[in-house]
């Protein structure tokens, strides 16, 4: 079993300052945009974590002391040692984009496109990238938080299919 | 806005016209919810399976972002709403993470019992309905006999039956009275025999046995590469089970075993389950026989758990808690922190990434739903199979549209 600090070390021999935290005993690092896919690759080749367990984002428009507007997560895990990792990357505006990772897992695929879905975020060098909970003709990505709670009327725009015309 | 029909994304060529297409659901008996699936069907056999998802999408993590974490306990049990008790545990289980509480032990049992009463309830309707659609309809009737006890012994336990909303931030609603531990006592001596009755019906069944083995069968690999978890996920010989993996709520104390496949079918999947309940039986009978006396939530000083309503109307702490915890500018201590975590659900893990920002109300709820992954599956499993193996895949798998969605 690989240690955290093992891990964390070689990832900063590799791609320089990777900001290590601990928070109720789940180790997480923050990768730089950059290199992403390729700390990624190295935790699944070289570590062991095989098993992709979510992805998912924070928006941070409104979050005390926050510099970058959005946080994707990747929640990594140890199928043999059943080691945990979060790995966090920021994104930002304009043009908010990352390295798909559908490569590595063919989990992420749903998941990147509903990240893409609620948040907008580009996924380069993915297969499918459509919108999957949210129709297609949506034009805005539903959990920013600049997006208000009871939506912009969409629902209430929405055309009615009525008996007589079905 | 307009409104048009889904375009199925993958490109037929010309000489391939033979191909019908069907479109499966969003209303079809053997969807169970709201489920679409647009099927290229050469005769009979399944070329190409494009699912469709959305239909029942209701922003429930957008109203995580609105809802304080006692109050979103309600959201939880309209997710998976087959086992709502073990969503309302997972979301607890969350939070309780995130804010740094640790519960009291009898808090725990109760927690423990509940979500494994859950899983039995969950694994009944699960199997029970790929039964159904495979034609076997006694067995359904078996299984939905025993979740009618289950529902019951919830109704003595909380008042509610379908939405239990039972866990709070530090503790439960109520207390678990004798009468619920009687109840549970008398359904662990009856269900042996219904369980029983039902691998009879089944195990050896040649008709169901043929219309699940050998179906949509899930290599070990791919289930470690598609993020599989659960019962899925161990009928492929994953022996992945976060309960062992990585103990919660003092599962390290209960002696169970995980149960595990290795075909990797329908039938495989069917059979985890059916094994599933046995080892919840002996955890429940673990439990409800050394069920620790004392305190069910954490203390009312420390101001994390909301008093019950003796307390509130009989000592001076206990209405100073709940004004201080129901107040909107007061409430939790909570961190400006991220944290995930995570219960082994019947489905599979489910957990919930929570990011705090200091409020009475989550900045970020996400909820990694199992039935996401599983239904993400479904192409790959049915490709080549008939049309009449889609409900005894879709069956197997057990997707629940509303935790799909959310």
């Amino acid at each position: 079993m690989t240690d955290h600090q093992e891990i964390i070390a070689a990832l900063t021999d590799r791609f320089g300052e990777v900001n290590a935290s601990e928070f109720r005993g789940q180790q997480r690092i923050v990768i730089p945009h950059d290199a992403s896919f390729s700390a990624m690759h190295f935790l699944k080749e070289s570590n062991g974590f095989d098993f992709l367990v979510d992805i998912t984002c924070v928006d941070y428009l409104n979050y005390r002391d926050a510099t970058d507007r959005f946080g994707v997560a990747y929640l990594l895990a140890n199928i043999g040692t059943s080691q945990r990792i979060t790995v966090r990357v920021f994104v930002n505006e304009p043009d908010p984009s990352i390295e798909s990772v559908t490569s590595l897992w063919a989990g992420a695929n749903w998941l990147e496109r509903e990240v893409w879905d609620m948040f907008g975020i580009q996924f380069n060098g993915h297969p499918d990238l459509r919108r999957i909970l949210l129709p297609e003709e949506f034009t805005v990505h539903p959990l920013r938080k600049d997006y208000p709670l009871q939506g912009r009327g969409e629902r209430h725009n929405f055309p009615v299919l009525r008996r007589a015309q079905a | 806005m307009p409104l048009t029909a889904t375009t199925t994304r993958t490109e037929f060529s010309d000489s391939e016209d033979y191909l019908w297409t069907l479109n499966f659901g969003p209303q079809h008996p053997a969807t169970h919810t709201t489920l679409r699936l647009i099927l290229k069907l050469d005769g009979e056999r399944v070329v190409d399976a494009i699912p469709d998802l959305g239909y029942l999408h209701s922003g429930f993590e957008k109203i995580g972002e609105h809802l304080d974490y006692n109050q979103y306990v309600t959201v939880t049990d309209r997710m998976n709403y087959i086992s709502p008790m073990a969503n309302n545990v997972a979301w607890h289980h969350a939070v309780e993470t995130l804010l740094g509480i640790e519960l009291t032990p009898r808090c725990k049992y109760i927690r423990v019992i509940i979500s494994e009463l859950a899983r039995i309830s969950d694994h009944l309707l699960s199997t029970g309905a790929m039964g159904l659609d495979t034609g076997a309809f006694t067995f359904f009737l078996y299984a939905f006999y025993q979740r009618e006890v289950i529902y019951d012994i919830f109704e003595t336990l909380c008042g509610a039956r379908f939405t239990n909303s039972y866990t709070r931030v530090g503790g439960v609603m109520h207390d678990m009275t004798p009468l619920v531990e009687e109840k549970i006592r008398t359904f662990l001596k009856n269900f042996p025999k219904t369980l029983n009755d039902m691998e009879r019906l089944l195990n050896r069944n040649r008709i169901f046995v043929d219309r699940t083995k050998d179906v949509g069968v899930l290599t070990k690999e791919e289930a470690i590469n598609r993020s599989v978890t659960g019962p899925v996920a161990r009928a492929s010989g994953v022996t992945r089970d976060v309960r062992k993996d990585d103990p919660y709520l003092g599962y390290e104390e209960f002696d169970f075993q995980v149960c595990c496949a290795k075909a990797g079918d329908c039938f495989a999947r069917y059979y985890v389950r059916m094994a599933e309940m046995r080892e919840s039986m002996k955890i429940i009978e673990q439990a409800v026989k050394d069920l620790p006396s004392g305190p069910v939530n954490v203390g009312v000083d420390e101001r994390t758990a909301l008093p019950t309503k003796e307390q509130v109307y009989q000592t001076i702490e206990g209405t100073i808690t709940h004004f201080e915890l129901v107040m909107a500018n007061r409430g939790f201590e909570v961190p400006s922190e991220e944290s995930y975590a995570a219960i082994e659900a019947p489905n599979g893990e489910l957990g919930f990434y929570l990011a705090g920002d200091g409020s009475n109300v989550a900045y970020r709820a996400r909820c990694r739903p199992p039935s996401f992954m599983h239904f993400a599956l479904f192409p790959h499993l049915i490709e080549g199979h008939t049309l009449s193996d889609v409900v005894a895949v879709l069956g197997s798998l057990n997707i629940i549209a509303a935790e799909l969605d959310r």
